[in-house]
């Protein structure tokens, strides 16, 4: 089966980045943003229309390629599958990391799912982060790439071999009637 | 900057559960309850003011309209307002800007909501352009994932460790023991938390509010209004209880803390943030306007979207210094009894969340704390009641109330 690669959003992130170095064992991703000339302030999402910096409204944006780097803010898991739009890649689901991310230059925190095989227990705040491509989900055609936080000191061949983690020895569990909250 | 005041006449709840019934059903069961407690006749309202809600069709888009036909169309203006969790505080304040302009006396205000099942989520469809279905879809980042973000910061930061989460639990559970309009009314202990299944790491089930049906309603009126149906007729709004304050603030660019259902906060490369963060801003233009502060409070209610958020408010709204949360809730001062009670109802871990009844619902339990007549768990002597609340998309509201 052959698929084709195509970003899971548009315009957000690119598969072939220009500055970012590329990360070991893992094909190379860096997040599109757009900065405001005047105030310096960046947007990611990039903002395209007009800059949302209170009185630079005229400021010009111009796109640039974030950071690939950065520490980790916070982070937490998804041991429940979330509800649609979410399109779980694996049957039966297996829960995922997700991490926040610090950006030194930027000075901005951005969400990403962490790369499989890595548990909460592999993750500390304040740890360093890097941006690897990644899939989000597949059909027929198409794999679709999105951009994913590991840490730096995690290879990819090590990260994904990893038994011992918290992820991949949790059971699936079921929605209660008493909800997950809110 | 003390705005001036409004009267809070009559309040009313429809029980929370998980009834599966038409959210209408509730509120107008409120707005009936809210009516009588006033004393006032439904053809005597000059306005009303709905909370929508956007699980219900195009009827909970329109709420205001949908309560007023339910109850009866007598030609008065309407309002709907949405603002996530902070609805309701809109929808009062919407109420409160009639009645200080001269407009009307009297003012109702409902919001009801019936939820489904499990995590909240997006409405159906493809829609690539809205950050809260893309939030979904490309990160799997449910809300409880972004309350999970923020209990991991308190852990990090403050030291904070789940069993300080599960204690917040624990007396909530307890306060609402007794409060018929809460839908959870059964002890939980330590243990009770730590067997529940983690969610999202490190909270656990039952650090996680539930999301439930319910209704709530309230009647203001003028000043002057109050003081001569008071001196006329019937009614139990005895003391007297007045908002002295709604807040339903913006964040200020940038703001720099993670918000649902965002992808990434604010950047601070350009523009320092501001001195007070959204939350605190929330809090802070609710004491300016009411010319009262944290230490003037008795009796507060916050929004305990989790066991973690719950003491993220301490901080917040000023009853204790940042990082001081856990000491506060250990030393028993937010407990019934303690110095400031914090979710005498049972708070949304009694409740589960029903997102445009729950701010209103606040003012119902601040409002019978106020008079004396709490049916749950009472506190002594209460004057001055504080609510807060936050919601997606930079909403978040603030209520004081005095007596």
């Amino acid at each position: 089966m052959s698929t084709t690669k195509i970003p899971a959003v548009e315009g957000w992130f690119t598969m072939t980045p220009t500055s970012a170095p590329t990360p070991v064992g893992a094909e190379p991703v860096a997040l599109i943003g757009t900065r405001c000339t005047e105030s310096g302030t960046y947007f990611f999402p990039p903002e395209r229309v007009m800059s949302r910096a209170p009185g630079f409204a005229g400021s010009e944006l111009v796109e640039v390629e974030l950071s690939t780097r950065g520490r980790l803010w916070s982070y937490t898991d998804a041991q429940y599958q979330p509800p649609e739009p979410f399109v779980a890649p694996t049957e039966p689901y297996e829960p995922f990391c997700l991490a926040a991310v610090e950006l030194a230059e930027e000075k901005l925190v951005v969400l990403g799912q962490v790369v499989a095989g890595v548990g909460v227990d592999d993750l500390l705040v304040g740890m360093e982060m890097e941006l690897v491509l990644g899939t989000l989900y597949s059909d027929d055609e198409h794999e679709y790439t999105m951009w994913k936080w590991r840490p730096v000191a995690a290879e990819d061949g090590a990260a994904t071999d990893d038994t011992t983690s918290t992820l991949t020895t949790t059971s699936t569990l079921t929605t209660t009637s008493t909800g997950v909250g809110s | 900057m003390s705005v001036e005041q409004v009267a809070v006449l009559g309040v009313g709840m429809h029980p929370w559960g998980k009834w599966g019934r038409n959210f209408v059903e509730y509120g107008v069961a409120a707005a009936r309850d809210a009516l009588a407690d006033a004393g006032i006749d439904w053809r005597d309202v000059g306005f009303v003011a709905g909370a929508d809600t956007m699980r219900n069709g195009y009827p909970g888009y329109v709420a205001g309209a949908t309560f007023a036909q339910a109850l009866g169309w007598t030609g008065i203006p309407v309002t709907s307002a949405y603002g996530a969790c902070a609805s309701g505080a809109m929808a009062l304040d919407a109420a409160r800007q009639r009645i200080l302009s001269g407009m009307c006396d009297v003012a109702l205000v409902v919001g009801a909501d019936t939820t489904p099942k499990g995590f909240l989520k997006p409405n159906k469809g493809e829609r690539g352009d809205d950050p809260d279905w893309l939030r979904f879809h490309l990160l799997g980042m449910t809300n409880p994932a972004y309350f999970a973000m923020w209990a991991r910061r308190r852990i990090d930061l403050y030291g904070a460790t789940s069993d300080d989460f599960a204690q917040v639990k624990i007396k909530n559970a307890r306060h609402g023991l007794a409060n018929p309009y809460a839908r959870y009314r059964k002890e939980v202990t330590a243990e009770d938390i730590a067997k529940s299944p983690t969610v999202s790491s490190p909270l656990r089930l039952l650090d996680i509010c539930a999301t439930s049906d319910g209704g709530a309603a309230v009647v203001l009126t003028s000043m002057d209004y109050a003081r001569k149906h008071l001196g006329s007729s019937a009614g139990s709004a005895d003391p007297l209880v007045k908002v002295a304050a709604i807040s339903t603030v913006t964040p200020t660019f940038p703001n720099t803390i993670l918000e649902m259902p965002n992808f990434a906060t604010d950047s601070a490369a350009g523009i320092a943030p501001p001195d007070r963060g959204f939350k605190q801003a929330i809090g802070d233009s609710a004491y300016a306007q009411a010319g009262l502060g944290p230490d003037d409070v008795d009796v507060a209610e916050v929004y305990d979207l989790s066991t973690a958020l719950e003491l993220d408010w301490y901080e917040d709204l000023g009853f204790c210094g940042v990082g001081e949360a856990e000491k506060i809730l250990r030393d028993g001062v937010t407990t019934v009894g303690g110095r400031l009670p914090v979710n005498a109802s049972g708070g949304l871990a009694c409740f589960g969340e029903a997102v445009p009844a729950q701010a209103l619902a606040q003012v119902c339990e601040l409002t019978w704390q106020l008079r004396g007549t709490a049916q749950g768990t009472q506190v002594d002597n209460a004057k001055v009641g504080i609510s807060a609340n936050q919601g997606l998309f930079g909403h978040g509201s603030s209520v004081i109330l005095t007596r």
